[in-house]
């Protein structure tokens, strides 16, 4: 029944969820979350066969509207909290080689 | 007398009778503020200059008959999640220390359009993760009726500053509790409407499907205005509902004549406080007292509603908390070694360890290999839950229980535990995951002088019903002003 996470997938989780944990950090992350999965596996005492997944309560669809642009430009606004910025654009560190 | 003592409605009141003026009672609400925050800490940020600013600007709009409404000139306190226009908004957390939104929330605007004056953002657990308000980057925001003990969470600075009366009335968000469980800790009023009815457009997102903004006040009639205020259509919002009616106040009647009133069995056992349990049951009685019809029942799988919360809750958490990488806005790591390096420092040294916490099960939760074991699952139970409380309401026009297992804690009891903590949303998650309305209303205190907030759980669409048992009940109950604030008379 308890849950053993290998570090293999706590370093999976970590490339997923883009955080980057300290050796100590790791070690609690990994018992909290092996704690709770152990606590999630109460689910499966649950007889859900046949059973839709319910993501939303309501039946709700997508909702469209017309491509047209509604705001008004907002550049500098936007700009004003990026944690950097040159030449109107967003700077972010080089990516291509 | 301080016009902080009054309910939105009665200062609403006395500003469009001219008895005091918008300006006036937004003085007085940053006076309390300079007086009792320093050990509270409801607030992340108060603006005095725009707020007095705003409170004229209202005035005026009031002398010159533009503004009529109940709520016009009356001062709120709104969560720190809920965008506003060049005030700074924060979710208290490191990643957006430095914030300025260019937008404001449908919600607040709305608020706004109603002549509420903002007075300034609440505290809460960091991106609304917690049941304490401890989490938050500001540091705890602590209960007005016991400042050892915390005030709920996550909306525990609205809720606290309310019984604080550092301002008239509070907008909250409730994700799984997050406005209900902080209301009962506070001895507040807090609602958390259907799914769909306030819009969550500039509500910075934790559980998209389960996250509703309500209002939190002294009781529940200044609910059902709030309500009234905050609640629209609205397109930029793609699970926004359009309602039949949006009028809410009209159903106090102070009665709660013809009403049945289911009390699940199962939300009374163990892991119930005893004290707890006998007030809930108390104002049950006064409910009945005032024309309600009571009826013990069995709802069923309560206990997985907690497990199913987590997963799902996390899981969106983990989307949705994708955004914050260090480009567009909020933090950015100093030193770094490329783009992905940049990427996990930023959110690594930007977000607080509960955060972290839910990021990394909602992504292991997710991931290939797992989606369907825990994701799926967690959906099929929710379908099961929401089943349960239909065949409920069947039956009943509302559901009444506690709000929470227990009152509130001391400070840092609940966060060297995560799951304990996590157990006491027993009774506030399914609410979320059935995409129902509930209300918490105060009824008595325990033994150590700490709230106890009874809960009413309605259907769908059904605000009316549990605003007017609420509101009955209180005519059974005055309101009690926390030691704090009535000590300042």
């Amino acid at each position: 029944m308890a849950n053993m996470i290998s570090d293999e997938t706590m370093e999976y989780v970590g490339i997923l969820a883009k955080l980057e944990l300290s050796q100590e950090e790791r070690e609690q992350a990994k018992k909290d979350m092996e704690q709770m999965l152990d606590y999630i596996d109460m689910l499966n005492t649950l007889d859900t066969d046949g059973v839709e997944p319910m993501s939303h309560v309501f039946p709700i669809h997508n909702v469209f509207r017309e491509d047209t642009v509604e705001n008004t430009d907002e550049h500098e606004k936007m700009l004003a909290n990026a944690p950097s910025a040159k030449d109107g654009a967003f700077k972010v560190p080089k990516t291509v080689e | 007398m301080s016009l902080m003592s009054l309910t939105a409605l009665e200062l609403g009141k006395k500003i469009r009778e001219r008895e005091t003026s918008a300006v006036e009672a937004a003085r007085e609400a940053l006076d309390q503020i300079k007086k009792v925050d320093k050990t509270l800490n409801c607030f992340v940020t108060v603006d005095e200059e725009q707020a007095l600013h705003r409170a004229e600007e209202v005035q005026k709009k009031i002398e010159a008959g533009e503004l009529t409404g109940p709520l016009a000139g009356v001062p709120a306190a709104v969560k720190d999640n809920l965008c506003t226009e060049g005030l700074r908004t924060t979710c208290s957390s490191r990643m957006l220390e430095h914030f300025v939104p260019s937008y404001t929330a449908e919600a607040v605007r709305n608020l706004e359009n109603a002549g509420a004056v903002v007075i300034g953002k609440s505290n809460m657990d960091e991106f609304a993760m917690g049941s304490t308000t401890e989490t938050s980057y500001f540091g705890p925001t602590r209960n007005p009726w016991n400042p050892e003990h915390v005030p709920g969470g996550s909306s525990g600075g609205s809720c606290a500053a309310v019984a604080a009366e550092e301002c008239s009335f509070a907008l909250g968000s409730d994700t799984g509790g997050s406005i209900r469980q902080p209301s009962a800790f506070c001895g507040v009023t807090g609602l958390k409407p259907t799914y769909g009815t306030v819009s969550r457009y500039g509500l910075i997102a934790y559980g998209s499907s389960l996250d509703q903004i309500g209002p939190i006040g002294k009781d529940a009639a200044d609910c059902a205005a709030v309500l009234e205020a905050i609640a629209s259509y609205d397109r930029k919002d793609s699970t926004s509902m359009k309602r039949d009616s949006y009028d809410f106040l009209s159903a106090l009647d102070g009665s709660a004549e013809g009403l049945r009133i289911g009390i699940p069995r199962d939300y009374f056992g163990d892991g119930l406080n005893g004290e707890v349990k006998e007030r809930i049951l108390e104002a049950a009685k006064a409910l009945e007292s005032k024309g309600a019809v009571l009826e013990e029942f069995d709802l069923s799988l309560v206990e997985y509603a907690i497990p199913a919360y987590y997963v799902i809750a996390s899981a969106e958490a983990s989307s949705n908390l994708a955004r914050f990488d260090g480009v567009k806005y909020g933090y950015r790591t100093r030193e770094y070694e490329g783009l992905h390096n940049m990427y996990k420092k930023s959110r690594s040294e930007g977000f607080g360890p509960e955060v972290k916490r839910r990021i990394m099960l909602g992504s292991f939760v997710l991931s290939s290999g797992y989606y369907d074991a825990y994701y799926l699952k967690a959906l099929k139970t929710k379908a099961l839950i929401k089943r349960a409380f239909d065949r409920a309401f069947e039956k009943y026009d509302m559901i009444l229980g506690p709000a929470a297992p227990t009152t509130a804690p001391k400070l840092g009891e609940s966060l060297g535990d995560p799951l304990s903590m996590y157990l006491g949303d027993i009774y506030t998650v399914s609410v979320n995951l059935a995409g129902l309305p509930g209300i918490t209303v105060p009824c008595g205190t325990d033994g150590r002088g700490l709230p106890i907030g009874m809960q009413l759980i309605g259907d769908c669409f059904q605000e009316r019903k549990i605003l007017r048992a609420a509101h009955a009940y209180e005519q059974t109950r005055a309101y009690s002003r926390c030691p704090m604030a009535a000590k300042q008379a």
